[in-house]
This record gives structure tokens, C-alpha cells and sequence, in this order.
């Protein structure tokens, strides 16, 4: 599949911002929440985080001023419960930051905190779910994919709402160095099962099954068309064992040793964990670049 | 509404003979120049006479060497491939549109897209197997096969040109249009007839349209022992031929 920018930026950045508000969310029920200053903080890059993923993600749009269309197929459409999620969630994030931003806290600001952490949870399925649920692209349709999005976009948002809230604690670092393990487990298996994988026959494709072996004589048309360049994208798959690598590093090799600098050099902990954060999330665009470049979508066996 | 409706009782569609179907375009191209000014039209080719020409085609004629099992005495072939849009029963691409402009008719079973309401983000393409469905980056919109929609209900044409023009087209008369929900229609007896299939059948998508397999080729002794043979081996029984030629061979054979 071809990789474009609009959807990778959209689907690491929003997922970036929906981490940090499920975490400001769970944090904020907490005895002791994070104060005023910080927590606004925290929730306003988050919501920039959110509002520029969601930006990018209508360029990948032919006609994006007619985006609002998108929130009527809630009943059916992945990408159409992302869209009212994404929105819905605006609404408790507002109304916690109204709260903290008079000082106010109780049962009512707890009940808002878990909503806005459930409602982030909720959009970060929804975007997983927009692409796990397409059966013409194995590599999408894989059990592994959700959690993985969905430990991505808590590993991402959890690391930076550490560092904009200030806050270091051993718990919070020991969390953070098993996602990143998690992760990278689960993108080990993920990479061992997609090499694996394979797509129905060209026989099948062609109602020929049985009757002998099919290739290709002759393609339909001498140049691209718009089949050949969306789906039938190969760069990646040559480098894919280098990104690989690259991308295992950056969000787990690079945030663990990070994480371990935190521990044991206290002064320098925030600056280790700021480290953390941007490799994690640049690791994330390498992941999330090769999850489109490397799947292979089934028109192709017509190809 | 991108929710399917109830499986109708018209399943409009088309059933493509394999069989004898030579790879001529024509359907590609006919179907090109209806719908370049239908209701799905225009179908915009970016750069057509430049070096890399692009554009949005409904009929994509793919041609394929079918090596034979080596338990079958069949000869070797070449099967050309006319695809286009399925029409699916259970069509994907219709349920994931996140804006309705993807729908499947009720009445019929054909799968549009309402072009005034596309947001062109590519989803349905991606949820499509098959490949029916091509995005033009000119109009910002998803394009597919109409099942020539404009033209079979169209009272304006005299009867026999409501059929969607890639049927009217054919050379070989490979292309059927019909009613396969009708088990009485002509399509639905071919079908029956010549064990018309699915493609990818395993995915669930339940394509109303059908594909008939090429018959086997007559496998006698002439094809068998075709090449090899020497004139050693021809058998000549001089005496079914004519008198004249009964002499001629006695004496050529002296």
C-alpha cells in the first residue's frame, strides 16, 4: 500500500494526542492530580497534538471541505465512528479544562476526567479498527494490529504528557520500559506472521482454479493506473528488514535506555524522558510508514 | 446509506465467458466512451497523449498463460480476463464509506457511488479486492462501474441498446447482462449450464457477477500428437481415396 503522509502523520499524531488525554484523564482521578498550571498545559498539547493529526488527515482528502459528511455512517463505517469519536471527545476535554482552569474538583471533574480518558480510548480503537478491519490486506486484517495501535498511541501520549505534566516517578518509568518491551514483542511476532502470510491464489482471483496454473501473459495497460500506485507499492519491502530495525530502536531501544538515565541520573531525568518521548513518536512514523509500505493489498494478484 | 439493504430480488449483473473471450478491449473502451459522458463522467485521463498517460478506466482487460495440471491432457492457454465491478451482494466497499456516497441499490443490486457527496478518501478502494473501484485525483472523487445504470433503464434508447455498452460491444458475444436473482433468466441458466464462478469466493463478498471457466479443448489425436509426428507415422488407406488419386498414390509409392 502506498504510504502516504496524510494518513501516517494523522494516525501517530492523533494517536500521540489521545494517549496523553487517556493519561491526563487516569491521572486526574487520582488523590493527588497534577496542579492547575500543568494540567492545562498538558491538555492543551494534547488537543494540538489531536487538532493537527486530524488537520492532516483531510489533505489525504479529494474534496475535504465536504468532511463533515463523514460523521452520518456511524452504523457502518470504521472511519465514520473515528470522525464522531474524535469529535465527541472534544467535549469532555473542554469541559475538564473549564474545571481546572476555575479550580474546581470533586465527583463531577472525576466523572469528566473518565470520560475523557474513555472517549480517547474509544477514537484510538476506532482509527485501528479503520484498518484491521480490511480483509483485502492481510497484513491490516491481523489480531495484532489493534493492540498494537492501541499500546502505540499509550506509549507515544503516556511519555509525553510525563514530560509536559514534569512529572518522574519510578512507578511511571517502570510502566513506560514495558510498553516499550510490550510493543516491541508484539511487533516481532507481527513482522514474523505478515512475512508468512499468504494472499489467495492468482487461480482463485481468476476463476481458474483447477484448471491450471495462471500468470501473468500480459497486463491490461502499459503504464500505472491508480490500482498499480496506491496498492501495488514495493519500495519498502526491500528496505524493510533496515526500517525495521530502525523503527525497534527508536521507540523501544532508544526510550528504554532513556528511561534508565531517568532512574539513575535523577537531575537529568525530565531531559532523558523529553528524549524518550521524541524517539518513541519518531519510531512510531517509521513503524506506521512501513505498516503501509509493507502490506500487500489482493488487486495486486490480478497484477 | 452505506447499511446494505435486504438482499433484493433483482440481482443485476454480468456473466463474463472466459471461454471466449479473445482480449480484444473493445468492452474497456466502449465502456470508456459512454461513461466518459454518463452519470459517472467524466473519466479524466491526466496526460493521454504524453509520456505517461493516467486515467479512470471501468473495464481492465488482464491476460493470463494457464499452464494445464499435469494430470489433465490439456493443452496449454491463454485466458483473457475482462474485470470490472462485481456488484457484490455483500460489497465492503460499500460499508465502510464513511459519508453514504456509497450505496447498493435496493431495487436492483447495482453499487454506485454518489459523486456529490464522495469525499474521495480512498477507504472503498482500499476494501475492494477486486480492484473495481479507481480514484480520480482530478475530480477529487472515487469512480466505478455504473452497470451502464443510464443506459439499461433508459427509454430513450430503443430496447435492445439497454444493456450496459461493455455487453453490446463484445465481438464474441463473451459479455451477458441479465438478472442472476431470477433462476428462470437466461444469465442464471448459463451460469447453471457452464458452472459459472466467483472470484475469491473464500472472501465472502458474494459477487453477483459470474465468470464462466474456458471449456476443456478437445484433446483427440491430432493435438496430442501434434509436432511429432512424422510422415512415417500418417496412415494412408488408399483405398477410401478417389480413383484418381488412388492411381496417383500407386504410383508415387513404386
Amino acid at each position: 500500500m502506498n504510504p502516504a503522509f496524510s494518513v501516517i502523520f494523522f494516525t501517530t499524531l492523533t494517536g500521540a494526542g489521545y494517549g496523553m488525554l487517556f493519561g491526563l484523564g487516569m491521572y486526574q482521578t487520582r488523590d493527588f492530580p497534577l496542579h492547575r498550571e500543568a494540567a492545562l498545559e498538558t491538555l492543551f498539547a494534547a488537543l494540538a497534538l489531536v487538532t493537527i493529526g486530524l488537520a492532516i488527515s483531510t489533505l489525504h482528502l479529494g474534496k475535504p471541505w465536504r468532511a463533515w459528511r463523514a460523521f452520518s455512517q456511524w452504523r457502518t463505517s470504521w472511519l465514520s465512528r473515528e470522525g464522531v469519536f474524535a469529535t465527541i471527545t472534544y467535549a469532555p476535554a473542554l469541559l475538564f479544562g473549564w474545571y481546572i482552569w476555575r479550580g474546581e474538583s470533586g465527583f463531577v471533574v472525576t466523572v469528566v476526567a473518565l470520560a475523557l480518558a474513555l472517549c480517547s480510548l474509544l477514537t484510538i480503537s476506532c482509527t485501528a479498527m479503520i484498518y484491521t478491519s480490511l480483509k483485502p490486506i492481510p497484513a491490516w486484517n491481523h489480531s495484532l494490529v489493534y493492540p498494537i495501535y492501541l499500546v502505540f498511541a499509550l506509549l507515544t501520549g503516556g511519555l509525553w504528557f510525563d514530560c509536559c505534566a514534569g512529572l518522574v516517578s519510578l512507578y511511571g518509568l517502570a510502566v513506560w520500559a514495558a510498553m516499550g518491551l510490550l510493543l516491541a514483542f508484539f511487533k516481532q511476532s507481527y513482522w514474523r506472521d505478515i512475512d508468512r502470510i499468504e494472499l489467495p491464489s492468482r487461480e482463485s482471483a481468476t476463476a481458474l482454479e483447477g484448471i491450471g496454473k495462471v500468470t501473468v501473459f500480459e497486463r491490461p495497460h502499459t503504464e500505472a493506473n491508480y490500482l498499480t500506485r496506491e496498492m501495488g507499492f514495493v519500495l519498502a519491502r526491500k528496505h524493510s528488514r533496515k526500517l525495521r530495525v530502525i523503527s525497534v530502536l527508536l521507540f523501544a531501544g532508544v526510550p528504554l535506555l532513556a528511561l534508565l538515565a531517568a532512574w539513575l541520573l535523577p537531575v537529568a531525568a525530565v531531559f532523558a524522558l523529553w528524549i524518550a518521548a521524541l524517539s518513541a513518536l519518531l519510531g512510531a512514523f517509521v513503524e506506521r510508514w512501513l505498516f503501509f509500505a509493507e502490506a500487500k493489498h489482493m488487486v495486486m494478484l490480478y497484477y | 446509506m452505506t447499511a446494505l439493504p435486504a438482499p433484493s430480488q433483482k440481482k443485476l449483473g454480468l456473466v463474463i465467458d472466459l471461454d471466449t473471450c479473445v482480449g480484444c478491449h473493445a468492452c474497456a473502451v466502449a465502456c470508456k466512451e459512454w461513461n466518459a459522458g454518463g452519470i459517472a463522467g467524466p473519466l479524466t485521463d491526466e496526460n493521454p497523449y504524453g509520456k505517461e498517460p493516467f486515467g479512470v478506466w471501468f473495464n481492465r482487460v488482464h491476460s493470463y498463460e494457464v499452464e494445464p495440471l499435469a494430470a489433465s491432457a490439456q493443452p496449454a492457454m491463454t485466458v483473457h480476463f475482462p474485470r470490472s465491478c462485481l456488484h457484490c451482494e455483500t460489497p465492503a466497499c460499500v460499508t465502510v464509506c464513511p459519508t453514504g456516497a456509497s450505496y447498493k441499490r435496493a431495487e436492483d443490486g447495482i453499487v454506485l457511488v454518489d459523486e456529490d457527496k464522495c469525499i474521495g478518501c480512498k477507504l472503498c478502494s482500499w476494501a475492494c479486492p477486486y480492484g473495481a473501484r479507481e480514484y480520480s485525483a482530478v475530480e477529487g472523487v472515487m469512480k466505478k462501474c455504473t452497470l451502464c445504470v443510464d443506459r439499461i433503464y433508459n427509454e430513450h434508447l430503443d430496447e435492445i441498446e439497454r444493456q450496459p455498452a461493455c455487453v453490446q460491444a463484445c465481438p464474441t458475444r463473451a459479455r451477458h447482462f441479465g438478472d442472476l436473482g431470477d433462476p428462470e433468466s437466461k444469465v442464471s441458466k448459463l451460469v447453471a449450464e457452464r458452472g459459472g464462478r466467483d472470484l475469491l469466493p473464500e472472501l465472502g463478498y458474494k459477487p453477483t457477477n459470474k465468470y464462466l471457466p474456458p471449456r476443456p479443448r478437445r484433446v483427440g489425436e491430432s493435438q496430442t500428437t501434434a509436432g511429432k509426428a512424422t510422415h512415417a507415422d500418417e496412415k494412408l488407406d488408399p483405398a477410401a481415396l478417389p480413383p484418381v488419386l488412388r492411381w496417383l498414390d500407386r504410383v508415387l509409392s513404386r
